[in-house]
């Protein structure tokens, strides 16, 4: 019984978020704390710094997470599922239809529309997240020159996020 | 084929720290330079949809870029492999790494990481922006909805739909001229 309700939280999780990562955080927090008592709110924001920590979508290691404090490996798998099914369902049924649409004017134009906006989404994303990242001057120097190899140098992003890492541990 | 969809996204997923736009790098260094299974313009429309629908983005893209290629058996290769790493990084942490999780070195490390993904999420725009050819109308919409989700805080679904509605009413306006 424990385990149908971890699925179906995480079903709902999983559906009605949107933009993903931290626009789940209040939705699992209601789900999880709120109305099952999974979790305390200390033990919750403990697994939020471990899982943004670790690589990987924010979502998915919150649902691996919890999934196996309620029920163990089982939990775990039956949590991610959960959480990732709406995505996949939906995602695939677009596609189909956009691939039957595709000569469509309509699709074309919204598109057209579309491109910029996402631009510039991504450089609010970037806002964001350098608003966290570049604290003293120290950082602003490690996210430059890496700015600098990344784009002009072909630094593979793989190799930067390693260097980046070891570049803390020395300088701070 | 199948075996290098789910590597490309395997990849994509193990390394991948703080969620979100911070995968966008790596799928583009996937998807769009080494493989060449999308365009910089099909990239942006996916991520467009990764956006309207619910979900996290990364799993959304993928499942896209996997039905793109192989239909649905593709759509399943590819999440696997976006998730696949985050689940067994995440059970090794619950089963035999929690004890670690206050040690000062990974902290230090951390200070280090997140200028590097903000400093990747600013390649990506970079690369993105120079390949598009971009007009002067294009620049002024980027700009505007910068200051919409970042200034004022407007979902970014709804900046999405109202571009999409407006750009659909401004080419229909001109054909019918």
């Amino acid at each position: 019984m424990e385990l149908l309700n971890l699925f179906l939280s995480f079903l709902k999780i999983g559906a009605f978020t949107f933009g993903g990562g931290y626009a789940m955080i209040p939705l699992i927090e209601k789900e999880v704390i709120e109305v099952h008592g999974w979790l305390t709110a200390k033990e919750f924001i403990d697994i939020l710094a471990v899982v943004e920590m670790t690589p990987g979508p924010v979502a998915i290691n919150s649902a691996t997470f919890l999934g196996y404090k309620v029920g163990g490996v089982l939990g775990s798998i039956l949590a991610t599922t959960a959480v990732v099914l709406p995505s996949v369902i939906i995602i695939i049924l677009i596609a189909h239809f956009l691939s039957k649409f595709k000569n469509s004017p309509y699709v074309d134009w919204a598109f057209k529309g579309i491109r910029p906006v996402v631009l510039g989404l991504i450089v609010s994303a970037s806002i964001s997240v350098a608003k966290n990242a570049f604290i003293d001057f120290k950082s602003v120097i490690i996210g430059g020159v890496l700015f600098y190899l990344i784009s002009f140098k072909k630094l593979h992003p793989i190799l930067a996020i390693i260097l980046a890492g070891a570049a803390g541990v020395l300088v701070y | 084929m199948y075996f290098e969809m789910f590597k490309a996204f395997f990849k994509v997923g193990a390394f991948t720290i703080g969620g979100g736009y911070a995968m966008l790098p790596f799928i583009q260094d996937e998807v769009v330079e080494k493989h060449q299974w999308l365009t910089t313009e099909e990239f942006l429309d996916v991520l467009a949809i990764a956006e309207v629908t619910p979900g996290p983005v990364a799993v959304n893209t993928s499942t896209y870029v996997g039905y793109k290629l192989k239909g649905v058996k593709g759509a399943i290769v590819c999440t696997l492999g976006t998730i696949l790493p985050s689940f067994l990084i995440i059970l090794l942490i619950v089963t035999s790494l929690w004890k670690y999780r206050n040690n000062p070195v990974i902290d230090k490390a951390f200070l280090g990481i997140r200028p590097a993904v903000a400093a990747l999420i600013f390649t990506a725009v970079y690369k993105l922006a120079r390949k598009m050819d971009i007009s002067k109308y294009m620049l002024v919409i980027s700009v505007l909805t910068v200051l919409a989700v970042a200034f004022i805080d407007i979902s970014p679904i709804v900046v999405i739909l109202v571009s999409a509605f407006g750009a659909i009413g401004y080419y229909k306006f001109k054909e019918n001229k």
